[in-house]
């Protein structure tokens, strides 16, 4: 069953290739969300009702699936992507301070996007850098042992990226 | 062509962070720039565990160790090192180091490497480099030297026990599932690390992906299956890649997939991605997630061995079990079996992180003490701090005291002081850390990670956190101490998963050795370890303070008013207790408490 004839499809062409080569395979939705997120960085509400229709499984099922793991978001996240790493090593070196300075110097709490979506922070588990432990990432590059005055430069300097 | 110098260059994820890409394309550069293509190859390796003082390279053969290396440094180290052959001093980890090799530094000396064999030495990225270094021979000594059962006697004989924190004899889970009949079996690798702390299944499938895809497929002809999974967290992208990578050249080489070495059996194996659920650890929950459903656990028995992946009989271990196989097979039980304690054979890899000099990814024979690990080792505790307590098993462990730093480690040892073995995390803590805080830390793991399918779990969880939170605020009562234990009975005794039967421990471990701390935070409203904000203030020594207005400047919430040369003042109402005026103070005229 495709959906190639809808109007306003999300899926890329790529997606559909993706979700082709993984039809066959049993358990085969979770690595088709990851693709989904991969693409657009969340997984939208009618990306969720096109794979539906593409693998045959009730959107109540995905969606079971979406809300039960950390790792899928339902929202967009802002531009510019703050994780906080919170393993236990950098919790114990300071990890809530440089959540509560992210707060502090955005205005928005963990996992909201700033009112430009600018910006979004999130808290982490362990990404396993614990030698440069506390840890932030932006938009994937590392900032190892980071203190809060640190913190608020980095923040500025992806300001207006 | 031989190489008069090879310059091993770590491309772990720590490494990396720390600008090692940018350090390898600048020696790749500086070699071509001097000329000395021909004198030295460079070689991107995994891990080297001494993350502490990354970006690591290694020379050889004289295996010289430089440390904290910049991409600034490759001029450098090529003109000298490899041209001229004179070690770049100010480069060497120890200045007394000179013209001594890596193992003789304190870090490695008392370390031995089994799973992280080829960590830090070999390219992981090329399979030739893997089967330069014996790899895939045991693959050929279980296809045509040994029968099934042989292999499994020799794992029995070696006592290798399941690194994934709860020790079952992996020979076991094998036989269970040799002996069922099946139109299909299926053989799982565990990599989804979720103990926030821990990183050692990471670094062996960043650093030596080989090791894990041939045990798989040994495991795969010993009991008769033809697909396996690597089940693997998708915040692991390195490591994902690197697996990916290795798995096609084995397929090429014919070391996966039909007719492997071109005998009739046939196996292959696929990644399936973890989506960030801790409870995806516990092995039920794992086959739920690799079936594409929510990761929740059913009741076991049946176990897994028997009734597994689509219900089909599943051998499920974790990375750093399978990482030993090979070497077992190859060097034989008895060698294997000779490392290690009586009910604990071989080596374990542990994260050592927290307040240590040296943080990284150790390997030591089980039997070792944690006084060798954090001193000789870890190079003692940072910023010359006292030492408080370590912490194993990460949400499902405990707490390690001073008196018991001399125990030989191993699982049983651990299990009778409280904590547990777990996958390898050990966070070492000093006095600077509260132990209600740090208990309330992994229980907010817990509650966040409990998939909410039985009630002890979910709602024990919950309560128990709520209580710390109270007692962290000053606000608990000693009645709150007998329903945390209570709480913590009912959770061990009738949670489904292991999530939940081992989720109180934190606290159980905490309560037993560190009562004080909670009396403390009851009776006297106070922190001890001045961790735990709400029982806490920062105040100006009034005959301290000279005016120098440091503090005022560094508060990043501008709550430290006063004048130059005069004293100054904290606005408790403002104060958010950062205790960043603390730290600059230079007159000690700042008190904590």
């Amino acid at each position: 069953m495709t959906t190639t004839v809808e109007k306003k499809k999300i899926l890329t062409p790529e997606i559909d290739a993706f979700i082709e080569k993984w039809r066959e395979k049993p358990g085969n939705l979770i690595m088709v969300l990851h693709r989904v997120q991969e693409e657009f960085g969340y997984i939208p509400r009618e990306a969720a009702f096109e794979v539906s229709s593409a693998l045959d499984i009730p959107v109540a099922k995905i969606y079971g699936v979406i809300t039960f793991y950390h790792f899928f978001k339902l929202t967009k996240p802002g531009k510019t992507q703050i994780a906080v790493c919170m393993g236990t090593a950098c919790y114990l070196k300071g990890g809530q301070d440089l959540v509560d300075e992210c707060e502090r110097s955005l205005g928005v709490g963990l996992n909201t996007v700033t009112e430009d979506g600018e910006f979004s922070v999130e808290a982490v588990r362990c990404i396993g850098c614990c030698g440069l432990a506390p840890v932030v990432t932006v938009n994937g590059e590392v900032f190892g042992s980071v203190t809060t005055k640190q913190m608020s430069k980095i923040i500025d300097q992806f300001k207006g990226k | 062509m031989a190489y008069k110098n090879y310059i091993l260059v770590c491309a772990g994820t720590a490494c990396e962070s720390s600008k090692g890409i940018a350090l390898y394309k600048e020696l790749e550069k500086e070699l071509k720039a001097q000329g000395a293509e021909t004198e030295a190859q460079l070689v991107k390796t995994g891990c080297f565990g001494f993350c502490e003082q990354g970006p690591i390279v290694k020379i050889l053969p004289d295996e010289t160790f430089y440390v904290k290396v910049g991409p600034q440094h490759a001029k450098q180290i090529v003109a000298e090192h490899i041209i001229k052959g004179r070690q770049v001093e100010e480069l060497l980890y120890d200045k007394e180091q000179k013209g001594k090799s890596a193992n003789e530094i304190g870090f490695y000396q008392k370390q031995k490497r089994i799973v992280l064999r080829n960590c830090g030495v070999i390219n992981p990225e090329f399979i030739d480099e893997y089967i330069a270094r014996d790899g895939y021979a045991a693959l050929e000594k279980v296809m045509f030297e040994m029968t099934g059962d042989e292999v499994i006697e020799e794992l029995c004989n070696a006592g290798l026990r399941g690194r994934g924190g709860a020790g079952f004899p992996t020979s076991l889970k094998w036989k269970f599932t040799k002996n069922i009949k099946a139109d299909q079996k299926y053989i799982v690798c565990n990599a989804d690390e979720g103990d926030p702390g821990a990183y050692m299944d990471r670094s062996t499938c960043e650093g030596d992906p080989h090791s894990v895809l041939e045990a798989m497929t040994i495991a795969g002809k010993t009991v008769g299956a033809s697909q396996g999974y690597i089940y693997i967290r998708a915040e692991y992208p390195l490591a994902i890649e690197r697996l990916n990578n290795a798995i096609d050249q084995s397929r090429e080489y014919g070391l996966l997939g039909d007719n492997i070495l071109g005998s009739d059996f046939s196996f292959d194996i696929e990644l399936r991605l973890g989506a960030g659920a801790f409870v995806c650890g516990e092995e039920t929950a794992l086959i739920a997630s690799i079936e594409g459903k929510r990761g929740m656990p059913i009741p076991r028995p049946p176990f897994p061995a028997v009734k597994g992946l689509w219900g089909k009989p599943t051998v499920i271990n974790n990375v750093e079990t399978w990482a030993n196989i090979p070497m077992i097979i190859l060097k034989g039980s008895s060698w294997f079996n000779r490392i290690g304690t009586e009910s604990s054979k071989g080596t374990k890899v542990f994260a050592l992180t927290g307040k240590i000099n040296n943080s990284g990814l150790i390997e030591v024979p089980m039997g070792t003490t944690l006084r060798e690990i954090i001193y000789d080792i870890g190079g003692g505790i940072a910023n010359g701090k006292k030492f408080k307590a370590a912490q194993t098993g990460g949400p499902s462990g405990g707490v390690i005291t001073e008196e018991f730093l001399d125990i030989p480690i191993d699982y049983e040892s651990l299990q009778g002081i409280g904590s547990m073995m777990g996958s390898g995390g050990m966070i070492v803590m000093d006095e600077d850390d509260c132990m209600i805080d740090i208990t309330k830390f992994y229980l907010e793991f817990t509650v966040d990670e409990s998939c909410g399918k039985c009630a002890p779990c979910r709602i024990g969880g919950r309560t128990n956190y709520n209580i710390l939170d109270k007692i962290s605020k000053g606000q608990g009562t000693l009645e709150d101490l007998d329903q945390l234990k209570v709480l913590a009975q009912a959770m061990r005794k009738a949670s489904l998963c292991g999530l939940g039967q081992t989720a109180p421990n934190p606290i159980m471990s905490t309560l037993n050795y560190f009562e004080d701390e909670y009396l403390a935070h009851i009776n006297d409203k106070k922190c001890p370890a001045g961790k735990c904000k709400d029982l806490l203030s920062y105040t100006i020594i009034e005959d301290q303070c000279i005016g120098c207005t440091a503090c005022a400047r560094v508060c990043p919430v501008n709550c430290i008013s006063g004048k130059v040369k005069e004293v100054h003042l904290i606005d408790q109402d403002q104060c958010i207790k950062c205790g960043q005026c603390f730290d600059k103070c230079n007159f000690d005229a700042i008190l904590k408490g």
